[in-house]
């Protein structure tokens, strides 16, 4: 009974945060929240405070990318600044597919979200109207990814962005997986992955890309919890490129909010992870016990 | 035989009372690795599935239905086998069957769930029919375990029941085991494929020495 009761009070919990809980839905793979905070409107995949991996919206100024790792999943442009066909693994609240479309209005983009609840929301509250050039595709990203090699489908830009809420989905970070995803990229594409910065995750994720793609980027800032790797098939472009396409895009990013100048700085190919821990494959990915690991 | 308790004047010969302690033993030891091996080796179908067809409610929707359905198949096998007079010998077959069929899975499964994959697009019914031709031939013979084991250990109608309850509590205690063991720490230590030998291995091995009991119980008891 104490249980229960400490079940249903987790939504009035948020509320000592000043946080007003607008929806709340079991869905078959979460607990998806959308809560008000302010003027912000946010989409929450979890109960628990440290793991509201989460999108919002600031409804006075709707374009704004709130959260540090959407804004800086967008440092893929400064890798390959015209993408015309874009994959993007989980939807959210669609804030990053609103800014992509923005951003690049001529690119089609395949939304591939598992959950058909998290779409139904993101119509509902989030205001995602999906333009004629973007596809929304429920289904498991894996399977997607496996059926569009199949097909001969290859991207210019693929982001991952499919790690939040509780559990993660542990197919979605083996080195077999990044493979396919590989496979899918056209010459000169991009993935960008928004994934873990910290527990022991973060050395086998990190040991996991760079035996798929060789040197890749990687983004942590102070305000956020989440680190950002960006990998190609191909060497990754010269420090001097990234600065004179964070050129290219700084007017337009602005309105988003994306302090794209800084980034080229930001990005590293330094090993700061433990090389002797063991790559994610399919027949080894225990991610969520990892996670539960301090480095 | 082993069995002096039993031996009084007015009851029935002793091996028709009661199994030899060592055969008794041996039994419940067996039942029990049957049970830890049919939980762990349906943990991991949802592991080999998840590459291709995710690891969404209904994939597990397949792998339960499936090894439920060959351990149904297998139940009514096991126990039309042990009609036929009934030996430790011949249980210990069924552990080689299970251990030699469960041990080349690790190396066909990813052949054949791409070869389904290829074919079926709809992830519910290619995960079934993937499960299907993955799993129901290791679980049907591990589910003949259960009905032989209790063949071998009744001897009177009365007890029967006793029996029975005994060595479902003892093969399923096995099967929590097996689940726990390979979801908490078999798959943080191992690759799936080497889980899948090392159960294949364990099952030829209980085999093995069940037969070699057998012997030493016949030849030198």
């Amino acid at each position: 009974m104490l249980l229960l009761q400490l079940f249903f009070a987790a939504p009035s919990a948020a509320g000592a945060w000043g946080a007003e809980v607008i929806h709340r839905e079991q869905s078959l793979y979460q607990t998806i929240l959308v809560v008000r905070r302010g003027d912000l409107l946010c989409l929450q995949f979890s109960t628990r405070q440290e793991r509201r991996n989460q999108s919002c919206r600031d409804e006075t100024d709707p374009d704004r990318l709130v959260f540090g790792y959407t804004r800086m999943m967008l440092a893929a442009l400064l890798l390959n600044p015209e993408p015309e066909r874009i994959f993007m693994a989980g939807l959210g609240g669609g804030s990053l597919v609103v800014a992509l479309t923005d951003l690049l209005p001529e690119a089609t983009i395949d939304v591939v979200e598992i959950d058909p609840a998290v779409v139904d929301v993101a119509r509902r509250f989030f205001e995602f109207q999906p333009g004629s050039r973007t596809r929304v595709i429920v289904r498991d990203a894996r399977v997607f990814a496996k059926r569009a090699l199949r097909e001969g489908a290859s991207y210019d830009l693929i982001l991952l962005d499919a790690y939040g809420g509780d559990y993660i989905p542990e197919h979605l970070m083996t080195a077999e997986f990044l493979e396919e995803i590989g496979a899918l990229l056209a010459p000169g594409g991009v993935v960008v992955a928004n994934t873990f910065a910290h527990s022991q995750l973060y050395d086998h994720e990190s040991v996991t890309y760079r035996q798929v793609f060789g040197p890749f980027y990687n983004l942590k800032r102070n305000d956020s919890d989440n680190r950002i790797v960006l990998a190609m098939n191909d060497s990754l472009p010269p420090k001097e490129l990234l600065t004179s396409n964070a050129n290219r895009w700084r007017g337009a990013m602005r309105p988003l909010g994306v302090p794209v100048a800084s980034y080229p700085r930001a990005l590293t190919t330094r090993i700061d992870w433990d090389r002797d821990k063991r790559a994610l494959t399919d027949q080894y990915s225990p991610a969520n016990l990892l996670r539960e690991r301090p480095r | 035989m082993n069995a002096p308790s039993n031996r009084d004047a007015t009851g029935p010969p002793a091996d028709e009372q009661s199994p030899s302690p060592a055969k008794a033993a041996t039994v419940t030891v067996l039942a029990f690795s049957g049970g830890f091996v049919i939980m762990s080796l349906e943990l991991l179908g949802g592991r080999m599935l998840a590459p291709w067809f995710g690891s969404s409610i209904y994939v597990w929707g397949s792998i339960i239905t499936v090894f439920m359905l060959a351990l149904a198949l297998g139940y009514l096998v096991g126990g039309r086998l042990s009609l036929h007079g009934p030996t430790l010998t011949r249980f210990a077959v069924i552990f080689l069957c299970a251990g030699c069929i469960l041990g080349p899975l690790a190396l066909a499964a990813e052949p054949i769930t791409t070869w389904v994959f290829d074919r079926i697009h709809d992830p519910r019914y290619g995960s079934l029919l993937a499960a299907l031709a993955l799993f129901v031939a290791p679980t049907v013979v591990l589910g003949m375990i259960s009905p032989y084991s209790v063949s071998l250990l009744v001897r009177v109608r009365e007890e029967s029941g006793k029996v029975a309850g005994t060595l479902y509590f003892v093969s399923t205690i096995g099967s929590a085991l097996g689940t726990l063991a390979t979801s908490f720490y078999f798959v943080l230590w191992f690759e799936v494929n080497n889980i899948i030998i090392t159960l294949s291995a364990t099952l030829l091995a209980l085999g093995v020495a069940a037969m070699v009991l057998d012997r030493v119980r016949v030849h030198g008891g």
